[in-house]
């Protein structure tokens, strides 16, 4: 599929990453000679230097022909105006990078219409969107939620004194009724789908899929039971921050925002008047001692330096904030971090990777039964995707333990009209049923596709 | 340094040699000549090789940077040509080893330089083979493999930059693969007419697919000793086009498919290209005339060497050695300026000479306007200043290795004229240079130790220097540095 990326900077090229990955066509625009030599020496794409929303350069890259036309320069204007002239030259789906908070939810929505965007991207909004989540549920790392939070999985680390230890997989579910499914596990890097014999261990970062009424008891089951946030700090005043605070005082929670720049501060305190506005530096300890790191919930570090905000994140845990999200842009910071024992990481690329990667994806994959979802776990090693059964596919009828299904992937739930299903072996697939399928190697684009042949 | 990777490539290219010497194997079966053994025992070894290579490589890692890229392009055409020149070697054609070596150089650099004395006592299956690496020289080993293997490397295109000549590589399509499958297909719809066309000229089929490679690869070789002269005129004619059009960048050819002719027209590069080739043969029209057998005679001749000389093909219907002293040295200066950057040709390439000479005019303002700052640009867009300043210091080194070998070879007892000459030919692809090594005569009485540097500058001048040159260079083996 052709894919016309104009933008290159951290999260266009997260997006070219992802998108040559999946053996996409992909052709870079951008405005700077030498970002588009590093990504054509790092990936195999065809680089065009210019203006996105010029009409020769657009021309240049034959955007008449392409599939798909993503706008990810830090300038919105110009994204909407580029992803208006694709749409002129013909193509089908446009889907530009808009983060202005000036452009609200109203504005926006009128934005999309009009300029008939497919998918309007906010990457600070979305990882608020996800820490306010995990603010909810202290005890996760991650959540994602399927088909209208019907079906949760959530990612979290057993602690050192799990009543799990030990235990087998098939154990686990004789003694907890089936209620939940471990799905994907992860131990030192290496991620694998478990099978009924696997042993878990303290440590391990397991993903267990569960009902959402389940998620209490089963936190509770685990030793993992912790109250939700109920006073955060927060570190940066960007415009995740806004976003974040704003969230967080509509459901009664009080943040502290601490922030460097004078003028910011003022501009905050306008628009957050529920919130503690704090002018100083958040990387001198004094200040955040003194402004109750002890003793607050939730520890949030969103400034624009990764290096900052990995660095406090281990001066909360050291004071144990119960809750640390460090938020870090730089894919290889990711992992680091988790060895640096923070374990809750918030991605801004990461998550609009995912949806463009989930886009693109539903676009290829026009016929047959739909990805309705797709969600990378587990640092991005494993995969969950939702798909639609069309009655021609053939995993209908037939019990689960019967299905020749290959190594490495897991059907994780089932969700029939309202009802969810944690599917143990002899449920079947139905058609018109949605199915969320776990895979650990394999990019999957067709249910049928985890059959082996 | 992924060490594994490069052997991993470079078995491949064995593995494909072999494939390709399935060819000319066929055409000593079909008329029966005793090199068929020759054949098989080279496809034999380079299978055993390549099949080892690659297998005790097969699950390496894939990621590549310019460093390997450079490694892999400079150690597989050495590979490819030491495992090339077997054939003649075991067959005893050319019996001593270092000449067969010579020949294969030249073949697939599409030099077209020969140790031959006579050519037309050698087989048939080594005269196929011999022009057949022109042909597959031309567009390169390596973009083949790029275009038959799926993805060999994300990052393949650090092997396509060093393979493929110009100051700038660029890609058609997005995919490195495609862009090498395009190219491939274009070279291969351009044989095939040109084949045709000779055939309808009186050829027979052997003589004209001899002659396309040589000229589709801007090579050179042919299986007379007279060159092309015997040839009637239609085929002359046919030769002098098609050695122009392989001249000229590949990527316009693709424009052109794809309907885009004006954007095609507009490149600086084509127009220079086009200006050189008619102003050099209207001077050596006017300057010849009184040596030729009339305007008509002097015309095709002119024609037919110059766009021989300048697509660095090395093709003669005459000898242009008794050419009065203009006309040779306009030859001599088209040797080093050479065809079109993307091009299966030689030489220093007409974009470099443009940077070239329009940052000579910017140096110049420079000096008058000490505060100016320009850009130079290049059809309609500024180049980088990398690419400019790259530019240069091809140029100094490629000057600094042309006298270095011109000194080697000056140990041998020639005249100035011919070693000169040879040097030029060599470096820039073109087989035939003047005096001792003119278009009727050869390269066979140099010493060992001169077919091997001259064999060195064929390489370099294919390879545009690099490669070869950091293959040796101690920084790029060296952890430290």
């Amino acid at each position: 599929m052709k894919t016309i990326v104009v933008g290159c900077g951290k999260i266009g090229t997260a997006v070219i990453r992802v998108l040559v990955k999946e053996g996409h066509d992909v052709i870079a625009i951008d405005n700077n000679e030498a970002v588009l030599q590093q990504i054509s020496n790092l990936f195999d794409v065809m680089t065009l230097c210019g203006n996105g929303a010029d009409s020769d350069v657009l021309n240049e890259a034959e955007t008449k022909d392409a599939d798909l036309f993503i706008a990810l320069t830090g300038v919105d204007e110009l994204n909407m105006l580029s992803c208006f002239l694709a749409q002129r030259l013909g193509v089908k789906h446009t889907m530009a990078r808009i983060r202005n908070p000036e452009y609200n939810d109203r504005s926006l929505r009128f934005l999309k219409h009009s300029l008939d965007l497919s998918v309007s991207l906010n990457p600070e909004m979305l990882i608020a969107q996800e820490i306010f989540n995990l603010l909810k549920f202290p005890a996760a790392i991650n959540i994602e939620t399927f088909s209208r939070r019907n079906f949760e999985m959530i990612e979290l680390r057993l602690p050192a004194d799990s009543s799990l230890e030990g235990m087998t997989l098939r154990e686990m579910r004789e003694k907890y009724n089936g209620k939940y499914l471990i799905c994907v596990v992860q131990r030192e890097n290496e991620t694998v789908i478990p099978g009924g014999d696997f042993v878990l261990r303290s440590g391990d970062k397991i993903g267990i899929t569960a009902m959402p009424s389940e998620i209490l008891k089963l936190f509770k089951t685990l030793g993992l039971f912790k109250k939700k946030a109920k006073s955060v700090i927060i570190l940066g005043g960007g415009r995740p921050t806004y976003y974040l605070a704003k969230m967080l005082s509509n459901i009664g929670i009080p943040s502290k925002i601490i922030e460097k720049d004078l003028d910011r501060c003022a501009v905050l305190s306008t628009l957050l008047p529920d919130s503690t506005i704090l002018h100083g530096d958040g990387a001198e300890q004094e200040v955040l001692v003194e402004e109750g790191l002890r003793e607050t919930d939730a520890f949030v570090a969103l400034t624009g330096m990764d290096e900052e905000n990995i660095l406090l994140s281990i001066l909360a845990n050291m004071q144990n904030v119960p809750q640390v999200i460090p938020k870090i842009n730089r894919e290889e910071l990711i992992a680091l971090a988790d060895k640096l024992g923070l374990q809750t990481v918030i991605s801004p690329i990461r998550i609009t990777t995912n949806i463009v990667l989930r886009y693109a994806r539903a676009i290829e994959n026009s016929k047959g039964s739909n990805i309705e979802t797709l969600y990378k776990l587990m640092d991005g090693s494993a995969e969950a995707i939702e798909f639609k059964i069309s009655p021609t596919s053939g995993t209908i009828g037939i019990p689960l333990k019967d299905l020749p299904i290959k190594k490495n992937i897991l059907i994780a739930g089932i969700l029939r009209g309202r009802e969810t299903i944690i599917p143990s072996g002899n449920d079947v697939i139905m058609p018109d049923d949605r199915v969320v399928v776990l895979s650990a190697d394999s990019a999957l684009l067709d249910i049928d596709e985890i059959l082996v042949k | 340094m992924n060490r594994k990777f490069i052997v991993y490539v470079t078995g491949y290219i064995i593995l494909l040699e072999a494939a390709l010497l399935l060819l000319p194997l066929a055409v000593s079966l079909i008329y029966g000549e005793k090199c068929v053994f020759d054949f098989l025992i080279t496809i034999g070894v380079s299978l055993l090789l390549g099949s080892v290579m690659v297998l005790s490589t097969k699950n390496t890692g894939k990621t590549i940077y310019a460093k390997e890229g450079f490694v892999t392009v400079a150690l597989s055409w050495i590979l490819m040509s030491v495992i090339g020149a077997l054939p003649f070697f075991i067959s005893g054609e050319i019996p001593s080893y270092t000449d067969a070596f010579f020949e294969t150089v030249s073949g697939f650099t599409t030099t077209g330089a020969t140790i031959l004395r006579n050519i037309e006592i050698m087989s048939k299956g080594l005269l196929f083979w011999r022009s057949f690496t022109h042909w597959i020289g031309g567009m390169g080993v390596l973009v083949f493999v790029m275009a038959v293997i799926p993805s060999v490397s994300d990052r393949s295109i650090h092997i396509m930059r060093a393979e493929v000549p110009g100051p700038v590589v660029g890609k058609l399509v997005p995919k490195v693969r495609q862009t090498a499958m395009i190219l491939y297909l274009i070279y291969i719809a351009l044989t095939l007419i040109e084949m045709v066309l000779l055939v309808f000229g009186g050829m027979d089929l052997f003589e004209s697919a001899v002659h396309t490679f040589g000229t589709a690869g801007t090579g050179g070789f042919g299986i007379k000793n007279d060159s092309i002269a015997s040839y009637s005129l239609f085929n002359q004619i046919t030769i002098t086009v098609f050695m122009l059009l392989f001249g000229i960048n590949f990527n316009l050819f693709y424009l052109i498919l794809l309907r885009k002719v004006r954007t095609a027209l507009k490149s600086r590069e084509l127009w220079v290209y086009v200006s050189i080739y008619l102003i050099s043969v209207t001077l050596i029209v006017l300057n010849t005339l009184s040596l030729s057998n009339g305007f008509g005679d002097a015309l095709n001749k002119a024609a037919f060497h110059v766009s021989s000389i300048m697509s660095t093909t090395g093709y003669s219907i005459s000898d242009f050695n008794v050419w009065p002293s203009l006309s040779k040295t306009i030859l001599t200066v088209l040797m080093f300026i050479g065809a079109c950057a993307g091009s299966t040709a030689g030489g220093l390439k007409i974009s470099r000479v443009i940077i070239l000479i329009k940052s000579i005019g910017r140096e110049m303002k420079k000096l008058l306007h000490p505060r100016t700052v320009s850009k130079i640009r290049l059809d309609g867009k500024s180049l980088d200043e990398q690419t400019v300043s790259n530019t240069f210091s091809y140029f100094a080194l490629y000057f600094v290795l042309f006298f270095a070998i011109l000194l080697i070879i000056s140990a041998d007892a020639f005249d100035f004229e011919t070693n000169f000459s040879a040097v030029a030919a060599c470096f820039n692809n073109i087989g035939p240079g003047f005096n001792v090594v003119g278009p009727v005569g050869n390269y066979a009485g140099f010493s060992v130790l001169s077919k091997l540097a001259l064999s060195c500058a064929m390489l370099l001048g294919r390879l545009e220097i690099y490669p070869l040159v950091l293959l040796v260079a101690p920084m790029t083996w060296s952890k430290k540095k």
